[in-house]
Protein backbone atom coordinates (compact mmCIF):
# COMPACT_ATOMS: atom_id res chain seq x y z
CA UNK A 1 0.00 0.00 0.00
CA UNK A 2 1.76 3.13 1.51
CA UNK A 3 5.40 2.96 0.32
CA UNK A 4 6.20 6.32 1.85
CA UNK A 5 9.88 6.81 3.40
CA UNK A 6 9.36 9.79 5.95
CA UNK A 7 12.71 9.95 6.21
CA UNK A 8 13.19 11.35 2.52
CA UNK A 9 9.41 13.32 2.53
CA UNK A 10 9.19 16.96 3.25
CA UNK A 11 7.30 17.18 6.18
CA UNK A 12 3.70 18.09 6.01
CA UNK A 13 3.57 19.70 9.12
CA UNK A 14 6.21 21.09 11.29
CA UNK A 15 4.65 22.03 14.91
CA UNK A 16 8.20 24.08 16.30
CA UNK A 17 8.39 24.41 19.99
CA UNK A 18 4.91 26.00 19.79
CA UNK A 19 2.89 26.43 23.07
CA UNK A 20 -0.34 28.22 24.22
CA UNK A 21 -1.35 30.33 27.09
CA UNK A 22 -4.52 32.10 27.53
CA UNK A 23 -4.84 35.76 28.57
CA UNK A 24 -6.20 34.70 31.47
CA UNK A 25 -2.54 32.64 32.37
CA UNK A 26 -4.11 29.37 31.75
CA UNK A 27 -1.32 27.11 30.16
CA UNK A 28 -3.65 25.46 27.44
CA UNK A 29 -0.36 23.84 26.41
CA UNK A 30 3.21 23.31 27.13
CA UNK A 31 5.86 23.65 24.15
CA UNK A 32 5.11 20.83 21.95
CA UNK A 33 7.70 19.20 19.07
CA UNK A 34 5.90 17.55 16.30
CA UNK A 35 6.36 16.75 12.86
CA UNK A 36 3.95 15.27 10.62
CA UNK A 37 5.34 13.70 7.45
CA UNK A 38 3.02 13.07 4.17
CA UNK A 39 0.71 10.48 3.83
CA UNK A 40 0.80 9.90 7.66
CA UNK A 41 -2.42 9.33 9.87
CA UNK A 42 -1.40 10.88 13.22
CA UNK A 43 -3.60 10.60 16.18
CA UNK A 44 -4.04 12.78 18.94
CA UNK A 45 -4.47 11.10 22.06
CA UNK A 46 -5.44 12.38 25.58
CA UNK A 47 -8.18 13.29 28.10
CA UNK A 48 -10.23 16.58 27.89
CA UNK A 49 -7.75 19.88 28.85
CA UNK A 50 -4.76 18.07 27.11
CA UNK A 51 -4.98 20.37 24.61
CA UNK A 52 -5.17 18.32 21.59
CA UNK A 53 -7.65 20.25 20.11
CA UNK A 54 -6.30 23.26 21.10
CA UNK A 55 -3.23 22.31 19.09
CA UNK A 56 -4.66 20.87 15.74
CA UNK A 57 -6.47 24.34 15.60
CA UNK A 58 -3.32 25.88 16.03
CA UNK A 59 -2.46 23.73 12.86
CA UNK A 60 -5.45 25.11 10.93
CA UNK A 61 -4.57 28.84 11.99
CA UNK A 62 -8.28 29.09 13.80
CA UNK A 63 -5.94 29.80 16.82
CA UNK A 64 -2.68 31.53 17.29
CA UNK A 65 0.52 29.88 18.81
CA UNK A 66 1.67 32.39 21.90
CA UNK A 67 5.17 31.19 21.15
CA UNK A 68 6.42 28.67 18.63
CA UNK A 69 6.28 28.42 14.69
CA UNK A 70 4.00 26.18 13.01
CA UNK A 71 5.02 25.28 9.46
CA UNK A 72 3.08 23.65 6.57
CA UNK A 73 4.99 21.91 3.75
CA UNK A 74 7.73 24.26 5.47
CA UNK A 75 5.48 27.98 5.11
CA UNK A 76 3.26 29.23 7.84
CA UNK A 77 -0.60 28.45 7.16
CA UNK A 78 -1.05 32.12 6.16
CA UNK A 79 0.69 31.46 3.49
CA UNK A 80 -0.11 27.94 2.71
CA UNK A 81 -2.29 28.89 -0.49
CA UNK A 82 1.52 29.41 -2.25
CA UNK A 83 2.55 25.69 -1.70
CA UNK A 84 -0.64 24.54 -3.57
CA UNK A 85 -1.00 22.47 -1.30
CA UNK A 86 -4.69 22.46 0.77
CA UNK A 87 -6.10 21.61 4.02
CA UNK A 88 -9.47 20.80 5.56
CA UNK A 89 -11.14 20.54 8.27
CA UNK A 90 -13.74 18.68 10.61
CA UNK A 91 -15.66 19.74 13.22
CA UNK A 92 -16.53 18.01 16.06
CA UNK A 93 -19.89 18.63 15.14
CA UNK A 94 -21.00 18.27 11.62
CA UNK A 95 -21.37 22.26 11.51
CA UNK A 96 -23.56 22.18 8.05
CA UNK A 97 -26.20 25.01 7.09
CA UNK A 98 -29.25 24.06 8.03
CA UNK A 99 -31.16 25.67 5.63
CA UNK A 100 -29.09 24.11 2.69
CA UNK A 101 -29.48 20.85 1.45
CA UNK A 102 -26.40 18.31 0.85
CA UNK A 103 -25.14 19.16 -2.32
CA UNK A 104 -25.06 23.30 -1.30
CA UNK A 105 -23.42 22.13 1.71
CA UNK A 106 -20.41 19.89 0.04
CA UNK A 107 -20.02 23.08 -2.65
CA UNK A 108 -19.53 25.71 0.12
CA UNK A 109 -15.91 25.49 0.05
CA UNK A 110 -16.46 25.75 -3.75
CA UNK A 111 -18.37 28.49 -3.99
CA UNK A 112 -16.57 30.61 -1.68
CA UNK A 113 -13.19 29.91 -4.02
CA UNK A 114 -15.24 30.86 -6.84
CA UNK A 115 -15.37 27.67 -8.37
CA UNK A 116 -17.25 27.84 -11.56
CA UNK A 117 -20.45 26.06 -10.85
CA UNK A 118 -20.27 23.40 -13.26
CA UNK A 119 -16.65 22.39 -11.97
CA UNK A 120 -18.29 22.24 -8.41
CA UNK A 121 -21.26 20.33 -9.42
CA UNK A 122 -18.72 17.30 -10.54
CA UNK A 123 -16.77 17.52 -7.98
CA UNK A 124 -19.37 17.40 -5.39
CA UNK A 125 -21.09 14.44 -6.66
CA UNK A 126 -17.72 12.86 -6.57
CA UNK A 127 -17.13 13.82 -3.08
CA UNK A 128 -20.79 12.71 -1.96
CA UNK A 129 -19.79 9.09 -4.17
CA UNK A 130 -16.68 8.88 -2.05
CA UNK A 131 -18.49 8.77 1.24
CA UNK A 132 -21.49 7.20 -0.02
CA UNK A 133 -24.08 9.50 -0.19
CA UNK A 134 -24.60 9.90 -4.02
CA UNK A 135 -28.65 9.80 -3.42
CA UNK A 136 -28.80 12.30 -0.52
CA UNK A 137 -27.75 15.16 -2.59
CA UNK A 138 -31.18 16.92 -2.18
CA UNK A 139 -31.64 16.00 1.78
CA UNK A 140 -31.93 18.88 4.33
CA UNK A 141 -29.29 18.01 6.87
CA UNK A 142 -31.82 17.21 8.98
CA UNK A 143 -33.47 14.65 7.34
CA UNK A 144 -30.14 12.44 8.11
CA UNK A 145 -28.70 10.66 10.80
CA UNK A 146 -25.76 11.90 12.80
CA UNK A 147 -23.35 9.23 10.95
CA UNK A 148 -24.96 10.49 7.65
CA UNK A 149 -24.17 13.95 8.78
CA UNK A 150 -21.19 13.68 9.72
CA UNK A 151 -20.25 12.02 6.04
CA UNK A 152 -21.47 15.33 4.29
CA UNK A 153 -19.16 17.14 6.74
CA UNK A 154 -16.37 14.92 5.42
CA UNK A 155 -17.46 15.16 1.69
CA UNK A 156 -17.53 18.90 2.34
CA UNK A 157 -13.80 18.73 3.74
CA UNK A 158 -12.81 16.20 0.71
CA UNK A 159 -13.99 18.55 -1.85
CA UNK A 160 -11.45 21.15 -1.80
CA UNK A 161 -9.31 17.64 -2.81
CA UNK A 162 -7.31 18.60 0.30
CA UNK A 163 -3.40 17.38 1.05
CA UNK A 164 -4.11 17.52 4.68
CA UNK A 165 -7.53 16.58 6.53
CA UNK A 166 -7.28 18.01 10.23
CA UNK A 167 -10.36 16.02 12.17
CA UNK A 168 -11.21 17.25 15.60
CA UNK A 169 -12.99 14.39 17.16
CA UNK A 170 -15.41 13.91 14.45
CA UNK A 171 -17.11 11.08 15.51
CA UNK A 172 -17.21 11.39 19.25
CA UNK A 173 -21.16 12.40 19.07
CA UNK A 174 -21.88 8.77 17.61
CA UNK A 175 -22.40 5.49 18.48
CA UNK A 176 -19.49 3.04 18.39
CA UNK A 177 -21.18 0.94 15.85
CA UNK A 178 -21.26 3.83 13.36
CA UNK A 179 -18.49 5.23 14.98
CA UNK A 180 -16.82 1.97 13.86
CA UNK A 181 -17.96 2.15 10.06
CA UNK A 182 -16.87 5.49 9.49
CA UNK A 183 -13.89 4.84 11.47
CA UNK A 184 -13.27 1.45 8.50
CA UNK A 185 -14.30 4.38 5.81
CA UNK A 186 -11.79 6.93 6.73
CA UNK A 187 -9.11 4.47 6.78
CA UNK A 188 -9.76 3.45 3.28
CA UNK A 189 -10.75 7.18 2.25
CA UNK A 190 -6.90 7.60 3.81
CA UNK A 191 -5.04 5.23 1.69
CA UNK A 192 -6.82 5.74 -1.47
CA UNK A 193 -6.97 9.19 -1.46
CA UNK A 194 -3.10 9.07 -0.22
CA UNK A 195 -3.87 11.91 2.34
CA UNK A 196 -2.00 12.94 5.70
CA UNK A 197 -4.62 13.46 8.48
CA UNK A 198 -4.29 14.22 11.76
CA UNK A 199 -6.87 13.37 14.04
CA UNK A 200 -8.02 14.24 17.48
CA UNK A 201 -9.72 11.57 19.77
CA UNK A 202 -10.17 10.44 23.40
CA UNK A 203 -10.62 7.30 22.32
CA UNK A 204 -7.68 4.66 22.60
CA UNK A 205 -9.43 2.00 20.44
CA UNK A 206 -10.24 4.24 17.52
CA UNK A 207 -6.36 5.68 18.05
CA UNK A 208 -4.91 2.14 17.88
CA UNK A 209 -7.29 1.02 14.92
CA UNK A 210 -6.67 4.12 12.78
CA UNK A 211 -3.15 5.59 13.37
CA UNK A 212 0.26 4.73 11.66
CA UNK A 213 1.35 7.08 14.85
CA UNK A 214 -0.39 7.88 18.05
CA UNK A 215 0.89 10.93 20.38
CA UNK A 216 -0.12 10.78 23.70
CA UNK A 217 -1.02 13.81 25.40
CA UNK A 218 -1.88 14.87 29.18
CA UNK A 219 -3.77 17.11 31.22
CA UNK A 220 -2.97 19.86 33.20
CA UNK A 221 -1.32 21.28 31.97
CA UNK A 222 -1.83 20.16 28.35
CA UNK A 223 1.47 18.37 26.80
CA UNK A 224 2.74 16.10 24.86
CA UNK A 225 4.00 12.79 26.77
CA UNK A 226 4.77 9.88 24.26
CA UNK A 227 4.61 9.05 20.64
CA UNK A 228 4.08 5.14 20.07
CA UNK A 229 4.21 3.47 16.36
CA UNK A 230 1.54 1.13 15.27
CA UNK A 231 2.99 -1.01 13.01
CA UNK A 232 -0.37 -3.29 11.55
CA UNK A 233 -0.03 -3.38 7.76
CA UNK A 234 -3.12 -2.00 5.70
CA UNK A 235 -5.66 -2.55 5.37
CA UNK A 236 -7.18 -3.04 8.70
CA UNK A 237 -10.41 -5.13 8.79
CA UNK A 238 -13.03 -5.59 11.76
CA UNK A 239 -10.67 -8.47 12.45
CA UNK A 240 -7.89 -5.96 13.82
CA UNK A 241 -10.01 -4.89 16.40
CA UNK A 242 -10.23 -8.23 18.12
CA UNK A 243 -6.88 -9.14 17.16
CA UNK A 244 -4.14 -9.52 20.25
CA UNK A 245 -2.03 -6.95 18.40
CA UNK A 246 -4.85 -5.11 18.83
CA UNK A 247 -5.28 -5.52 22.60
CA UNK A 248 -1.22 -4.88 23.26
CA UNK A 249 -1.30 -1.54 21.62
CA UNK A 250 -4.22 -0.85 23.23
CA UNK A 251 -2.69 -2.06 26.58
CA UNK A 252 0.34 0.09 25.81
CA UNK A 253 -1.51 3.50 25.08
CA UNK A 254 -3.52 2.62 28.18
CA UNK A 255 -0.36 2.46 30.25
CA UNK A 256 1.00 5.91 28.74
CA UNK A 257 -1.81 7.59 29.65
CA UNK A 258 -2.15 6.92 32.97
CA UNK A 259 1.59 6.87 33.50
CA UNK A 260 1.14 10.43 32.31
CA UNK A 261 -1.81 11.25 34.69
CA UNK A 262 0.29 9.87 37.85
CA UNK A 263 -2.25 6.91 38.33
CA UNK A 264 -0.67 3.45 39.01
CA UNK A 265 -0.44 1.24 36.19
CA UNK A 266 -2.07 -1.84 36.75
CA UNK B 1 -38.89 15.37 15.44
CA UNK B 2 -41.64 15.64 12.69
CA UNK B 3 -42.29 11.65 13.12
CA UNK B 4 -43.14 12.71 16.88
CA UNK B 5 -45.72 14.77 15.84
CA UNK B 6 -47.57 12.69 13.14
CA UNK B 7 -47.27 9.64 15.71
CA UNK B 8 -48.45 11.58 18.18
CA UNK B 9 -51.71 13.03 16.38
CA UNK B 10 -52.26 9.49 15.34
CA UNK B 11 -52.71 8.18 19.14
CA UNK B 12 -54.65 11.22 20.09
CA UNK B 13 -56.40 10.42 16.95
CA UNK B 14 -57.09 6.53 17.88
CA UNK B 15 -58.14 7.76 21.15
CA UNK B 16 -60.66 10.92 20.38
CA UNK B 17 -62.05 9.76 16.92
CA UNK B 18 -64.26 6.26 17.80
CA UNK B 19 -64.35 6.03 13.93
CA UNK B 20 -60.63 5.66 13.76
CA UNK B 21 -60.37 1.33 13.85
CA UNK B 22 -58.04 0.52 16.62
CA UNK B 23 -54.96 -1.71 16.12
CA UNK B 24 -54.41 -5.07 17.27
CA UNK B 25 -54.34 -5.36 21.25
CA UNK B 26 -51.22 -7.83 21.43
CA UNK B 27 -48.65 -5.99 19.82
CA UNK B 28 -46.17 -3.05 22.07
CA UNK B 29 -47.89 0.22 22.98
CA UNK B 30 -44.93 1.67 20.61
CA UNK B 31 -45.02 0.11 17.83
CA UNK B 32 -48.65 0.36 17.52
CA UNK B 33 -48.39 3.89 17.48
CA UNK B 34 -45.82 3.99 14.87
CA UNK B 35 -47.68 1.56 12.63
CA UNK B 36 -51.12 3.40 13.27
CA UNK B 37 -49.48 6.36 11.98
CA UNK B 38 -48.20 4.74 8.99
CA UNK B 39 -50.88 3.02 8.21
CA UNK B 40 -53.56 5.46 9.04
CA UNK B 41 -52.12 9.06 7.86
CA UNK B 42 -54.20 9.66 4.79
CA UNK B 43 -57.27 8.31 6.39
CA UNK B 44 -57.44 10.29 9.39
CA UNK B 45 -60.56 11.75 9.83
CA UNK B 46 -60.41 15.46 9.02
CA UNK B 47 -61.82 16.69 12.18
CA UNK B 48 -58.85 14.82 13.89
CA UNK B 49 -56.56 16.88 11.84
CA UNK B 50 -54.33 19.43 13.99
CA UNK B 51 -54.43 22.32 11.03
CA UNK B 52 -58.21 21.62 10.98
CA UNK B 53 -58.07 21.80 14.57
CA UNK B 54 -56.91 25.06 14.87
CA UNK B 55 -59.35 26.54 12.76
CA UNK B 56 -62.48 24.66 14.16
CA UNK B 57 -61.69 24.96 17.81
CA UNK B 58 -61.84 28.84 18.26
CA UNK B 59 -64.33 29.21 15.79
CA UNK B 60 -66.80 26.84 18.25
CA UNK B 61 -65.68 28.93 20.98
CA UNK B 62 -66.23 32.23 19.14
CA UNK B 63 -69.66 30.74 17.87
CA UNK B 64 -70.55 29.90 21.62
CA UNK B 65 -69.28 33.29 23.27
CA UNK B 66 -71.40 35.40 20.19
CA UNK B 67 -74.50 33.32 21.30
CA UNK B 68 -74.08 33.74 24.82
CA UNK B 69 -73.54 37.81 24.29
CA UNK B 70 -76.72 37.74 22.05
CA UNK B 71 -79.33 36.10 24.24
CA UNK B 72 -77.92 38.04 26.88
CA UNK B 73 -77.86 41.27 25.87
CA UNK B 74 -81.85 39.85 24.63
CA UNK B 75 -82.89 38.65 27.94
CA UNK B 76 -81.84 41.85 29.90
CA UNK B 77 -83.08 44.39 27.08
CA UNK B 78 -79.42 46.29 27.38
CA UNK B 79 -79.96 49.07 25.18
CA UNK B 80 -77.84 49.35 22.32
CA UNK B 81 -76.24 52.77 23.24
CA UNK B 82 -74.50 50.23 25.56
CA UNK B 83 -73.62 46.99 24.27
CA UNK B 84 -75.02 46.51 20.90
CA UNK B 85 -75.61 42.67 20.47
CA UNK B 86 -73.16 40.98 17.73
CA UNK B 87 -76.60 40.51 15.25
CA UNK B 88 -76.71 44.59 15.22
CA UNK B 89 -73.19 44.85 14.60
CA UNK B 90 -72.79 42.71 11.94
CA UNK B 91 -75.84 44.73 10.90
CA UNK B 92 -73.99 47.95 11.23
CA UNK B 93 -70.96 46.37 9.45
CA UNK B 94 -73.34 45.72 6.52
CA UNK B 95 -75.16 49.05 6.41
CA UNK B 96 -71.91 51.30 7.32
CA UNK B 97 -69.66 49.44 4.97
CA UNK B 98 -68.74 52.37 2.85
CA UNK B 99 -68.08 54.31 5.62
CA UNK B 100 -66.25 51.77 7.39
CA UNK B 101 -64.22 49.88 4.94
CA UNK B 102 -62.83 53.28 3.30
CA UNK B 103 -61.33 53.93 6.98
CA UNK B 104 -59.72 50.23 7.39
CA UNK B 105 -58.46 50.97 4.02
CA UNK B 106 -56.71 53.99 5.36
CA UNK B 107 -55.88 52.56 8.67
CA UNK B 108 -54.25 49.71 6.72
CA UNK B 109 -52.13 51.95 4.18
CA UNK B 110 -50.89 53.53 7.43
CA UNK B 111 -50.15 50.33 9.09
CA UNK B 112 -48.05 48.97 5.99
CA UNK B 113 -46.12 51.63 4.97
CA UNK B 114 -45.38 51.84 8.41
CA UNK B 115 -44.30 48.33 8.46
CA UNK B 116 -42.23 48.55 5.56
CA UNK B 117 -40.62 51.34 6.92
CA UNK B 118 -40.03 49.61 9.94
CA UNK B 119 -38.76 46.37 8.50
CA UNK B 120 -36.30 48.41 6.14
CA UNK B 121 -34.76 50.32 8.32
CA UNK B 122 -34.99 48.12 11.49
CA UNK B 123 -32.80 45.83 9.31
CA UNK B 124 -30.40 48.20 8.14
CA UNK B 125 -30.12 49.51 11.67
CA UNK B 126 -29.09 45.86 12.33
CA UNK B 127 -26.62 45.40 9.80
CA UNK B 128 -24.85 48.38 11.10
CA UNK B 129 -24.98 47.19 14.96
CA UNK B 130 -23.11 44.00 13.86
CA UNK B 131 -20.52 45.37 11.14
CA UNK B 132 -19.57 47.59 14.36
CA UNK B 133 -19.40 47.81 18.08
CA UNK B 134 -19.12 51.25 17.81
CA UNK B 135 -22.52 52.03 15.77
CA UNK B 136 -24.23 49.65 18.15
CA UNK B 137 -22.98 51.11 21.30
CA UNK B 138 -23.26 54.70 19.94
CA UNK B 139 -26.96 53.95 18.55
CA UNK B 140 -28.40 51.40 21.01
CA UNK B 141 -29.11 53.53 24.07
CA UNK B 142 -31.38 55.75 21.39
CA UNK B 143 -33.16 52.87 19.71
CA UNK B 144 -33.80 51.76 23.58
CA UNK B 145 -35.22 55.48 24.16
CA UNK B 146 -37.43 55.32 20.88
CA UNK B 147 -38.34 52.11 21.94
CA UNK B 148 -39.67 53.64 25.64
CA UNK B 149 -40.92 56.92 25.13
CA UNK B 150 -44.65 56.17 24.82
CA UNK B 151 -46.05 57.17 21.13
CA UNK B 152 -49.07 59.34 22.64
CA UNK B 153 -46.61 61.62 24.18
CA UNK B 154 -44.83 62.50 20.98
CA UNK B 155 -47.61 61.96 18.31
CA UNK B 156 -48.65 65.61 18.85
CA UNK B 157 -45.44 67.22 17.81
CA UNK B 158 -44.71 64.87 14.96
CA UNK B 159 -48.46 65.78 13.57
CA UNK B 160 -47.39 69.49 13.95
CA UNK B 161 -43.87 69.18 12.37
CA UNK B 162 -44.92 67.41 9.56
CA UNK B 163 -47.11 68.82 7.10
CA UNK B 164 -48.21 65.78 5.24
CA UNK B 165 -51.06 64.16 7.12
CA UNK B 166 -50.27 60.44 5.94
CA UNK B 167 -46.79 61.20 6.89
CA UNK B 168 -46.98 62.26 9.96
CA UNK B 169 -49.11 59.08 10.90
CA UNK B 170 -46.50 56.25 9.21
CA UNK B 171 -43.60 58.37 11.19
CA UNK B 172 -45.37 57.73 14.51
CA UNK B 173 -46.43 53.81 13.41
CA UNK B 174 -43.00 53.52 11.86
CA UNK B 175 -41.47 54.80 15.70
CA UNK B 176 -43.61 51.73 17.68
CA UNK B 177 -43.12 49.38 15.34
CA UNK B 178 -38.88 49.80 14.51
CA UNK B 179 -37.46 48.53 17.92
CA UNK B 180 -38.10 44.47 17.61
CA UNK B 181 -37.11 44.19 14.08
CA UNK B 182 -33.87 45.83 15.49
CA UNK B 183 -33.04 44.26 18.56
CA UNK B 184 -34.48 40.79 16.85
CA UNK B 185 -32.30 40.92 13.31
CA UNK B 186 -29.26 42.05 15.76
CA UNK B 187 -29.99 39.10 17.86
CA UNK B 188 -30.23 36.38 15.05
CA UNK B 189 -26.90 38.16 12.79
CA UNK B 190 -25.08 37.30 15.85
CA UNK B 191 -26.58 33.80 16.48
CA UNK B 192 -24.32 32.25 14.07
CA UNK B 193 -23.25 28.59 14.62
CA UNK B 194 -19.70 29.01 15.93
CA UNK B 195 -18.55 25.93 13.88
CA UNK B 196 -20.10 27.28 10.93
CA UNK B 197 -18.27 30.71 11.57
CA UNK B 198 -15.02 28.92 12.09
CA UNK B 199 -15.57 27.19 8.75
CA UNK B 200 -15.77 29.98 7.04
CA UNK B 201 -12.71 32.00 8.63
CA UNK B 202 -11.10 28.81 7.46
CA UNK B 203 -11.66 29.00 4.23
CA UNK B 204 -10.85 32.26 4.29
CA UNK B 205 -14.32 33.75 3.41
CA UNK B 206 -14.94 37.56 2.73
CA UNK B 207 -16.19 39.59 5.12
CA UNK B 208 -19.64 40.00 2.47
CA UNK B 209 -19.38 36.20 1.76
CA UNK B 210 -20.10 35.43 5.21
CA UNK B 211 -22.62 37.67 5.34
CA UNK B 212 -24.46 36.47 2.72
CA UNK B 213 -24.02 33.05 3.08
CA UNK B 214 -24.33 32.61 6.84
CA UNK B 215 -25.48 35.28 8.74
CA UNK B 216 -28.67 36.06 7.11
CA UNK B 217 -29.76 33.11 6.46
CA UNK B 218 -28.95 32.52 10.25
CA UNK B 219 -31.08 35.38 11.21
CA UNK B 220 -34.10 34.16 9.16
CA UNK B 221 -36.32 32.69 12.16
CA UNK B 222 -35.36 35.68 14.52
CA UNK B 223 -36.17 38.23 11.38
CA UNK B 224 -39.45 36.79 11.00
CA UNK B 225 -40.16 36.26 14.87
CA UNK B 226 -39.24 40.29 15.16
CA UNK B 227 -42.14 41.06 11.92
CA UNK B 228 -44.66 39.10 13.90
CA UNK B 229 -44.16 41.73 16.50
CA UNK B 230 -43.83 44.44 14.77
CA UNK B 231 -46.79 44.16 12.18
CA UNK B 232 -48.80 44.26 15.29
CA UNK B 233 -47.12 47.16 16.56
CA UNK B 234 -47.63 49.14 13.36
CA UNK B 235 -51.19 48.63 13.63
CA UNK B 236 -51.08 49.99 17.22
CA UNK B 237 -48.82 52.53 16.37
CA UNK B 238 -51.42 53.89 13.43
CA UNK B 239 -54.60 53.72 15.19
CA UNK B 240 -52.22 55.53 18.34
CA UNK B 241 -51.31 58.51 15.68
CA UNK B 242 -55.03 58.69 14.35
CA UNK B 243 -56.64 59.11 17.56
CA UNK B 244 -54.40 61.57 18.17
CA UNK B 245 -54.28 63.51 14.49
CA UNK B 246 -57.87 62.90 15.02
CA UNK B 247 -59.08 65.33 17.19
CA UNK B 248 -56.99 67.63 15.02
CA UNK B 249 -59.56 66.45 12.75
CA UNK B 250 -57.42 65.15 9.80
CA UNK B 251 -57.75 61.54 9.63
CA UNK B 252 -60.49 59.06 8.41
CA UNK B 253 -58.78 56.35 9.76
CA UNK B 254 -60.50 53.27 11.74
CA UNK B 255 -59.38 55.31 14.96
CA UNK B 256 -61.40 58.45 13.62
CA UNK B 257 -64.76 56.40 13.19
CA UNK B 258 -64.28 55.36 16.61
CA UNK B 259 -63.43 58.51 17.78
CA UNK B 260 -66.79 59.96 15.77
CA UNK B 261 -69.02 57.00 16.89
CA UNK B 262 -68.07 57.84 20.48
CA UNK B 263 -69.10 61.30 20.40
CA UNK B 264 -72.52 60.74 18.77
CA UNK B 265 -73.05 57.73 20.58
CA UNK B 266 -73.18 55.21 18.05
CA UNK B 267 -71.78 52.01 19.82
CA UNK B 268 -72.90 49.51 17.22
CA UNK B 269 -70.85 51.33 14.71
CA UNK B 270 -67.68 51.70 17.87
CA UNK B 271 -68.31 47.72 17.73
CA UNK B 272 -68.41 47.67 13.92
CA UNK B 273 -64.70 49.41 13.53
CA UNK B 274 -62.94 47.46 16.66
CA UNK B 275 -63.86 44.67 14.75
CA UNK B 276 -62.11 45.77 11.79
CA UNK B 277 -59.45 46.52 13.50
CA UNK B 278 -59.02 43.62 15.11
CA UNK B 279 -59.23 41.92 11.71
CA UNK B 280 -56.95 43.70 10.46
CA UNK B 281 -54.13 42.84 13.09
CA UNK B 282 -55.45 38.91 12.60
CA UNK B 283 -55.02 39.16 9.45
CA UNK B 284 -51.04 40.75 9.65
CA UNK B 285 -50.45 38.12 12.23
CA UNK B 286 -51.56 35.41 10.05
CA UNK B 287 -49.62 36.74 7.32
CA UNK B 288 -46.17 37.09 9.06
CA UNK B 289 -46.35 33.51 10.40
CA UNK B 290 -47.24 32.21 6.59
CA UNK B 291 -43.93 33.73 5.31
CA UNK B 292 -42.40 32.63 8.33
CA UNK B 293 -43.28 29.17 7.75
CA UNK B 294 -43.21 29.41 3.84
CA UNK B 295 -39.59 30.90 4.08
CA UNK B 296 -38.40 28.86 6.81
CA UNK B 297 -40.70 24.85 6.39
CA UNK B 298 -37.73 22.53 6.20
CA UNK B 299 -35.34 23.34 8.12
CA UNK B 300 -35.77 25.48 10.98
CA UNK B 301 -36.97 23.75 14.36
CA UNK B 302 -39.69 26.22 15.18
CA UNK B 303 -41.77 25.28 11.66
CA UNK B 304 -40.29 21.71 11.05
CA UNK B 305 -42.82 20.13 13.50
CA UNK B 306 -46.02 22.34 12.16
CA UNK B 307 -45.30 20.35 8.67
Amino acid sequence: MKTHNPQVDTPAIEVLSVDKTYPNGTQALLPVDLTVHSGEFVTLLGPSGCGKSTLLKMMAGLLEPSDGRLLLWRKPVTQLDSTGRRLAFVFQEATLMPWARVNANVRLPLDLAGVPRAEADARVAEALALVGLEKFGDSLPRELSGGMQMRVSIARALVVQPDVLLMDEPFGALDEITRNKLDSDLLALWARKKLTVVFVTHSIYEAVFLSSRVVVMAARPGRVVEEIQIEEPLPRGSSFRVSTGFSRYARTLQESLQRASGEAVL
Amino acid sequence: MKRDAVSNAAVSSAATAPLASRPPPSRTAHSTAHSTARRKEPSTPWLSRVEVQRIVYPSLLAAVLLALWQVAVTVFKVPAYLVPSPWMTAQTLVTDAPLLFSAAAVTLKITLLAFSAAVILGTLIAFAFVQSRLIETALFPYAVLLQVTPIVAIAPLLIIWIKNPTASLVVCATIVALFPVISNTTLGLRSVNPGLLSYFKLNRATRWQTLLRLRIPSALPYFFGGLRISSGLALIGAVVAEFVAGTGGTGTGLAYQILQSGYQLNIPRMFAALFLISALGVGLFAAMALLSSWALKGWHESEASNE
